[in-house]
């Protein structure tokens, strides 16, 4: 591992990391059900290279490096406290929100550090974004407002908005139920409703990757349902990361699959395989031990 | 069994005595309290009664204060009119100069300082809400009155066709804007004070969707953190009415007492209810005295009102948060 500093407001230059090799898998070790995607993977996505993360003094994750080909689904999985949640927020600069964070290391998107200097991080947000654990539609608005919010607090014009809207919901899998009642309030939908509500308003800004932190954690197994068939329709389009402590759900939405582990010092990348490799065969005892539910 | 009457049983809490005794003692402390709060209300009152029933609802739309002549050719006369408009002509000017700013300290102080100068400009702010007021009267008396008379000329050259910017007599000195002004850096600490509060409350995880869709921090604090903290707001304005409402000293200082109701704020007239009996109260014959009673009376009824709406704002926002 690479001696790492932290830098302050996450300027990382400094850090030679040390690279860890994308996952490359073979072409005929891919799964069926999501082939054609992983077809048009190429060197284009998101990549992290080397990440560590610090809250003040302590040192959350450490030397994390993978590869998100496009348009498929990446599963983090491990206990809690492994850092899996706090890498997600790395890959658009959501962690240098929390006072006195730190991180060291690289994030490609497109080939193009995400905490280069020159880069507009407000901007880089709108390109990747993000569903958080809990529903959070803003209160004051109705579902209309609330899909359309991205809109305003980027600045992003838009010629048609009705069509957007439409189109945003429809992806997110609410539109039947809600094109009736645009103009009722946000919460008073479900808890489902109201998360697929949250996808819809990422989506409005069109972003090409969408991380999703626990995005199922609130929710009832019917809502959770819905919400995993809108994961597998996007990842035809978008590249998507999900962090989940659910096995099945890892099992059932992700192609590759990404395990984290704290042994009480910094979360640390295990291994990153294809899911079905990682739920067969994986290479690591302790992901075997996990996946199986043996601890965590 | 649905034929049997079903009738809940009396539960019983025995008590042990220490807890007995320390339950009677704050008991008492929070009686005591009330009581006060009845007493005095019941003082000014029984002592005012005679006032409100000599002059019926012209105590209040009357604007002359005028003891008997000793000669007894005019009887004595008393209206609080041009006092409670005073009151609240000067209680709003504060309130207006002092909201923007406290929203912007109380903006600046939660999602803008660094920890440590957060921490320094917190105590310093409670340090000058505990400046005694007769410092403020005396400070806005030799320091801001020759600033803010030149203000005045200002406002009064270019704005002076609204009525309200409008002297009739070119005088600057001691007018209900100095005495808003200063009114307005007292009343600072306490908006500041609750609004921040309210804005610290607000909810971390809508302010990151805000912040996830690509918004700027004033992006974030625009569709979240304000529309969250709007009651907090108004119920820290209310806060600061109530004090402004009820100042008496300092306002005496800065405010030339005319009883004589006026809206033209940079005119040298003015009165405060508080201030009007501090000054009338040394010199007072016993009839004026039970004048002044009365308009003890009507100030403590409308500051508490205006707490009163206060905590109660306050709460409901406590509670949708």
């Amino acid at each position: 591992m690479s001696e790492a500093t932290p830098t302050e407001n996450m300027q990382a230059e400094t850090i030679v990391p040390s690279i860890v090799p994308p996952v490359n898998v073979p072409a005929e070790d891919r799964t069926s059900r999501t082939a054609d995607n992983l077809e048009a993977k190429g060197q284009s996505g998101l990549e992290a290279r080397g990440v560590h993360a610090w809250f003040d003094k302590h040192h959350a994750l450490a030397d994390v490096s993978l590869h998100f080909p496009q348009n498929t689904v990446t599963g983090l999985i491990g206990p809690s406290g492994c850092g899996k949640s706090t890498f997600l927020r790395t890959l658009n600069r959501m962690h240098e929100f929390i006072p006195k964070s730190a991180m060291a290391g690289e994030v490609l998107f497109n080939g193009e550090d995400i905490y280069g200097s020159d880069v507009n991080a407000t901007e880089i947000r709108t390109r990747i974004g993000m569903v958080f654990q809990k529903p959070n539609p803003f209160p004051a608005m109705n579902i209309s407002e609330n899909v359309l919010a991205g809109l305003k607090l980027a600045k992003v014009k838009s010629a048609n908005k009705d069509d957007l809207l439409e189109q945003c919901l429809t992806r997110a899998g609410l539109w039947k139920e809600v094109k009736d009642r645009l103009k009722a309030q946000g919460s008073s939908l479900s808890g489902g409703q109201q998360q697929r509500l949250c996808i819809a308003r990422a989506l409005a800004l069109n972003p090409e990757v969408l991380l999703l932190d626990e995005p199922c954690s609130a929710l009832d197994p019917g809502s959770t349902l819905r919400v995993e068939e809108t994961i597998v329709q996007l990842s035809q389009s978008m590249t998507i990361v999900i962090v989940t402590h659910n096995m099945q759900q890892a099992a059932r939405v992700s192609d590759y699959c990404a395990f984290f582990l704290s042994d009480g010092g910094p979360g640390r990348l295990v291994e990153a395989d294809l899911t079905t490799n990682m739920f067969s065969n994986p290479s690591d005892q302790r992901t075997a031990d996990y996946v199986q539910g043996r601890f965590g | 069994m649905s034929d049997t009457e079903v009738s809940p049983r009396a539960l019983k809490v025995s008590r042990g005595t220490s807890d007995k005794v320390f339950r009677g003692f704050v008991l008492a402390g929070a009686s005591f309290s009330v009581a006060v709060l009845g007493l005095i209300c019941a003082f000014l009152l029984f002592r005012g009664f005679e006032i409100f029933k000599d002059f019926g609802f012209s105590f209040f739309t009357s604007s002359r204060w005028e003891a008997a002549a000793d000669d007894g050719s005019s009887p004595a006369h008393y209206g609080v009119a041009a006092m409670l408009v005073g009151s609240i002509v000067v209680a709003t000017i504060a309130v207006v100069l002092a909201v923007p700013f406290a929203m912007s300290v109380a903006l600046y102080l939660e999602y803008y300082a660094p920890q440590k100068l957060k921490r320094l400009l917190v105590s310093l702010l409670d340090l000058v809400a505990s400046i005694p007021s007769v410092i403020w009267g005396i400070w806005g008396y030799t320091i801001l009155m020759p600033h803010a008379m030149g203000w005045s000329k200002t406002l009064n050259s270019w704005l002076g066709w609204i009525p309200l910017f409008k002297v009739p007599v070119p005088i600057f000195e001691r007018s209900p804007f100095i005495a808003g002004t200063l009114l307005a850096m007292m009343i600072l600490p306490i908006i500041t004070a609750v609004t921040r509060e309210v804005y610290s409350q607000a909810p971390r995880d809508q302010i990151d969707a805000a912040y996830g869709l690509g918004s700027t921090k004033w992006g974030a604090i625009k569709t979240v953190v304000l529309p969250f903290g709007k009651s907090g707001l108004v119920g820290g304005t209310m806060l600061g009415l109530g004090r402004a409402l009820g100042e008496t000293i300092a306002v005496y200082l800065v405010l030339n007492l005319v009883f004589k109701v006026n809206f033209h704020i940079l005119a040298s007239v003015g009165g405060n209810v508080a201030s009007m009996i501090a000054s009338r109260f040394g010199e007072a014959g016993p009839y004026e005295l039970k004048a002044l009673m009365a308009a003890g009376l009507v100030l403590f009824l409308l500051t508490l009102t205006v707490n009163f709406m206060a905590s109660a704002i306050v709460n409901r926002s406590k509670k949708a948060a």
